[in-house]
């Protein structure tokens, strides 16, 4: 996969795979592993921790799109309440008795319009994306609690059970995130597109000048993230046989996380699809590590909080570094 | 903070390989989130039963009671292996197809203090605190008993799809219709504070004010009842507004030692962890059987019949607590 | 005359607009809303927020957001919790101290990640809201404080009144926010935390310390979240490690940006973020009246957010076009 490494990296010497943070990424990728293992014997199988990728797969795909988002210079914090307003909403479209073919595409075009709300007020308004995700995260969960109320609302018995769908023994989810990512990846690292993305997030006004349609770019991409959010959301309803508007609750945190720890520079520009790949991977080994071990979750709360402020200090680090 | 973290390592580690070589039942409790001081007082009644019988207990719960959120922790628990999961569930349905998988694993799943309603399939017994079809009739008796069954009285509940709360918010309604007894009351509204305590504030400030001639609020919540207390308390209206309901003897011993609240209702969370354990070792150790119309007996509690949806009760009615009494308990 | 007609013409005005126009279209249809009782409930209702909000604004203006008040919040009030219940002997306004004082140290760590290391203040505090409140449940072993540990005194501050009637949270609240104004008015600190937020490059030429403002900033923002912290006690009589304090940043932001602070840094008044706050109130207090369920809270709350946000846009854009014009 060296060829998602981004066009300013052109030192090929396997030292500066020091400088890269997907190194840092896989380093403790590696350690968490090790940590897991001694922390509960129950932790090292490979089945169950496929298994444990499932409950977060939804995040981690979505996580993927919204690393492309970041290193174009946005970001997005209403991906979450996305999938919890999509979940619901294609829910509620099938329980009330249209074709299962129907509430799918419309709850893939709420994923469509709740995306380029959020284009439309940030390129067309150029409100700060971060500012205006928070504002429609609060109104996208808010709308799913208007639609759902308290109350689950399930889907058919049939549509249950994407995760017990085997491809070679992988669950579905993880092999639909693994191809996303190979995707994604050849997209943003091979591509003129993807090298306009890195070159919009660098440095806006220069991409302008050199004649990259930046705002069509951003537009795309939080359009694309929309709709991946809402796909995922109804990945969500078969993996849990019904949806409530508290689905993926606080997910935001969990793909900014992913996005820092894979090596994504927060001030855009920067970071690959292969590190939040990895991030991904070792989120899921971190928290079911705990959580098997039966550690309180407050600790993972904690554990969350300083992973992400270590690793945006690491990443930032890194990239100062890399620079001189 | 790092010394911290490798001491608990050490002391995760040594939990569970003493666990693996343990020939007791391994029972945990998942309950609905972590800091819910309702559930301080149930897992009491589990580890103090597995002082005394042959069971290993360990509780564990989310940080936040969204749907979903406990599904990781049971995935946890088949793969430690235990053999009995108790758990509060936080949803009614979402957790169906995790529960099937633990039971494939020959885990025995016993939902404690609230059931998956409509989908009981999937989990082998429930253990409620009471029966539940008589708690509306047993609240409207007591509101009635304070106001002199007469005059308007509201309702403030949790959420309004919590399930619980709406069973006998129905069972409120149907006695108030028919018993002639409560003629002379009216139930002018129910409100929902959604277990928050602000919202519950309000909502019984607003209550307040939009019905004047209001004479008694039941809250069936523990948040709800506080908050109701609090308002009745600080606006000084206790003698002519009775707030009563379910709640904690810890969380309202003050409203009740001050004169706010005359009398509230309550089970024990404690002997629902005590019923919980002793059952679980007994389906397991054999000497119990989980089947409808069985009896078995339990220390304390005497003989618990198995009703019909393999429902278990601790308590045939509620216990109620005023000023004679609360402080005997201490939960 | 002239200040009169300076506040009817700026966003200030607008906001006190809308709390007229929404309190009389709710009065019109449900006529007890417009009483005394109403203004009790609206204003025992915005305490926690009108001191968050405050804090928030300078964050603001400074040009940072600051995401994990209420962890901070949350965690203050638990110091202090713990401490009323395992030294129930204890003077109890020493509580007040030590809650601040908590605050002001998770507000200082923030400062620190924020200038030593020049991270952006969003992603900073985005993580310190779960490792706050992740330290809240460890430090609490997961229990709540309940209402029997919570001195009665404390409680009694959100009911007994000094003076006409009006509860002791409340004329606090509106001390912070008289403190704030005082602050911006007519401190050199406050000066500075505008001339930051306008132009952080420039700031440095004009001989200011940024780091050194930005730092007090964050500390304040702690140290007020504190205060809302041991208010939170005395309202509520408990403590509760996942309850207290949640999603009460959202509530604060929602506040502060109707209130017209803007999110660029440098612009935004006390006043503002004052009528910003009652109007949350009135809402909040107006919905359970209408009979409009909780449900839909969330979603007002975004919208009245996203619609703030563009009224914020289109009178910039009037102003930046204004300049131009006299300038031509």
């Amino acid at each position: 996969m060296t060829n998602q490494i981004p066009s300013l990296y052109h030192k090929k010497s396997w030292r500066s795979l020091f400088n890269r943070p997907e190194t840092m990424t896989f380093t403790l990728l590696i350690l968490a592993l090790v940590g897991a293992s001694l922390l509960s014997e129950y932790f090292l199988d490979v089945n169950y921790i496929l298994r444990s990728f499932t409950l977060t797969a939804e995040l981690s795909i979505a996580a993927l799109v919204l690393t492309m988002v970041i290193i174009s210079g946005e970001i997005d914090l209403s991906a979450a309440a996305n999938i919890a307003l999509s979940a619901c909403i294609f829910a509620y479209v099938q329980a009330s008795g249209a074709p299962m073919t129907l509430a799918i595409l419309t709850g893939l075009f709420a994923g469509l319009v709740m995306g380029s709300l959020n284009a439309i007020l940030v390129i067309v308004y150029q409100l700060p994306s971060i500012i205006v995700t928070i504002g429609t995260l609060i109104f996208y969960r808010g709308l799913a609690q208007v639609i759902a109320g308290d109350k689950s609302i399930r889907v058919p018995e049939w549509f249950i059970g994407v995760n017990t769908k085997m491809v070679l023994g992988v669950p579905f989810p993880v092999v639909i995130f693994t191809a996303t990512a190979i995707i994604l990846g050849l997209v943003l690292g091979t591509t003129i597109y993807g090298r306009q993305i890195y070159q919009v997030g660098t440095n806006n006004t220069a991409a302008l000048h050199a004649g990259i349609k930046s705002n069509r770019i951003k537009f795309g991409l939080f359009v694309l993230l929309g709709v991946v959010s809402s796909a995922c959301g109804i990945m969500a309803a078969s993996r849990l046989g019904s949806v409530r508007y508290d689905l993926a609750l606080g997910g935001e945190l969990q793909m900014v996380l992913m996005a820092m720890l894979g090596g994504t520079y927060i001030f855009g520009g920067r970071g690959t699809i292969l590190g939040t790949f990895l991030a991904a991977w070792l989120l899921v080994i971190v928290s079911t590590g705990m959580t098997v071990a039966n550690l309180l979750p407050a600790i993972q709360l904690t554990v969350l909080g300083l992973l992400l402020i270590v690793a945006i200090i690491a990443t930032n680090f890194i990239y100062s570094r890399a620079r001189r | 903070m790092i010394k911290k973290t490798i001491l608990s390592t050490v002391a995760a580690f040594t939990l569970a390989s003493g666990m693996a070589l343990s020939e007791d039942i391994d029972i945990v409790f998942i309950g609905k989130n972590t800091g819910n001081p309702y559930f301080d007082s149930l897992t009491q009644g589990f580890v103090e039963a597995c002082d005394v019988i042959a069971c290993n207990f360990e509780f564990v719960a989310p940080a936040t009671a969204e749907a979903t959120s406990q599904i990781p922790f049971i995935e946890a628990q088949i793969q430690r292996g235990v053999d009995v999961i108790a758990i509060s569930p936080n949803s009614p349905d979402a957790l169906n197809q995790v529960f099937d998988a633990a039971r494939a694993k020959d885990i025995l799943v016993l939902t404690v203090n609230g059931d998956i309603t409509g989908n009981e399939e999937h989990r082998d017994a429930t253990i409620l605190p009471t029966d539940f079809t008589k708690v509306g009739a047993d609240q409207v008796e007591m509101v009635g008993s304070l106001i002199g069954y007469e005059g308007e009285v509201a309702i403030l509940s949790a959420t309004t799809e919590a399930p619980d709360q709406n069973f006998w918010i129905e069972g409120m309604n149907k006695t108030l219709e028919t018993d002639s007894k409560y003629s002379k009351m009216t139930l002018v509204a129910t409100v929902y504070g959604d277990d928050q305590p602000e919202k519950s504030t309000t909502e019984m400030e607003s209550l307040l004010a939009n019905f004047p001639k209001l004479r008694g609020v039941i809250a069936p919540t523990t948040v709800g009842i506080a908050a109701g207390a609090q308002v009745v308390q600080s606006r000084g209206i206790s003698d002519t507004v009775k707030v009563t309901g379910l709640g904690l003897p810890s969380e309202m011993r003050d409203f009740v030692k001050d004169g706010t609240v005359e009398g509230f209702q309550l089970w024990s969370p404690y002997n629902e962890g005590w019923l919980a354990a002793h059952f679980s070792v007994g389906l397991k150790n054999g000497s119990m059987e989980n089947k409808v119309g069985g009896t078995f007996q339990v220390p304390n509690l005497g003989t618990i019949t198995i009703n019909p949806g393999n429902s278990i009760n601790t308590q045939a009615a509620l216990t109620t607590f005023n000023a004679a009494n609360i402080d005997d308990f201490n939960f | 005359m002239k200040p009169i007609l300076k506040f009817l013409s700026g966003r200030e005005a607008g906001i006190f607009v809308m709390i007229i126009l929404f309190c009389t279209a709710v009065g019109i249809y449900k006529p007890h809303f417009i009483s005394s009782n109403s203004l009790r409930i609206i204003l025992l209702l915005v305490p926690l927020i009108m001191i968050g909000a405050m804090a928030q604004m300078l964050v603001l203006v400074a040009r940072h957001v600051d995401l994990s008040m209420g962890s901070m919040l949350g965690f203050s009030a638990m110091v202090a919790g713990l401490m009323y219940r395992d030294m129930p002997e204890i003077w109890w306004p020493i509580g007040f101290l030590v809650a601040v004082g908590t605050g002001a140290v998770l507000g200082l760590f923030n400062g620190l990640l924020v200038t030593i290391f020049n991270l952006p203040s969003i992603i900073v505090t985005l993580g310190t809201l779960n490792l706050y409140r992740g330290l809240t449940f460890i430090i609490s072993d997961a229990r709540q404080i309940n209402r029997a540990n919570i001195p009665s005194e404390l409680k009694a501050m959100s009911q007994t009144s000094p003076i006409f009637g009006i509860p002791w949270i409340i004329l606090m609240s509106f001390a912070i926010a008289l403190l704030t104004f005082y602050l911006v008015r007519y401190t050199q600190l406050g000066r500075q935390i505008y001339a930051i937020g306008s132009n952080p490059n420039a700031a440095p030429l004009r001989g200011i310390n940024v780091t050194k403002v930005t730092l007090i900033v964050f500390i304040i923002s702690g140290a007020l979240s504190g205060l809302a912290g041991i208010m939170y006690a005395s309202r509520w009589g408990f403590v509760n490690p996942s309850n207290t304090g949640m999603g009460f940043e959202f509530q604060v932001i929602a506040a502060v940006v109707i209130g017209g602070v803007s999110i660029n840094g440098g612009v935004g008044t006390v006043l503002g973020t004052f009528l910003g706050v009652i109007l949350l109130g009135c809402v909040a207090a107006a919905l359970p009246l209408l009979g409009i369920p909780g449900t839909t809270q969330s979603a007002i709350y975004g919208s009245v957010i996203l619609i703030a946000l563009l009224i914020d846009r289109s009178v910039r854009q009037r102003a930046t076009a204004n300049t131009k014009r006299s300038r031509a």
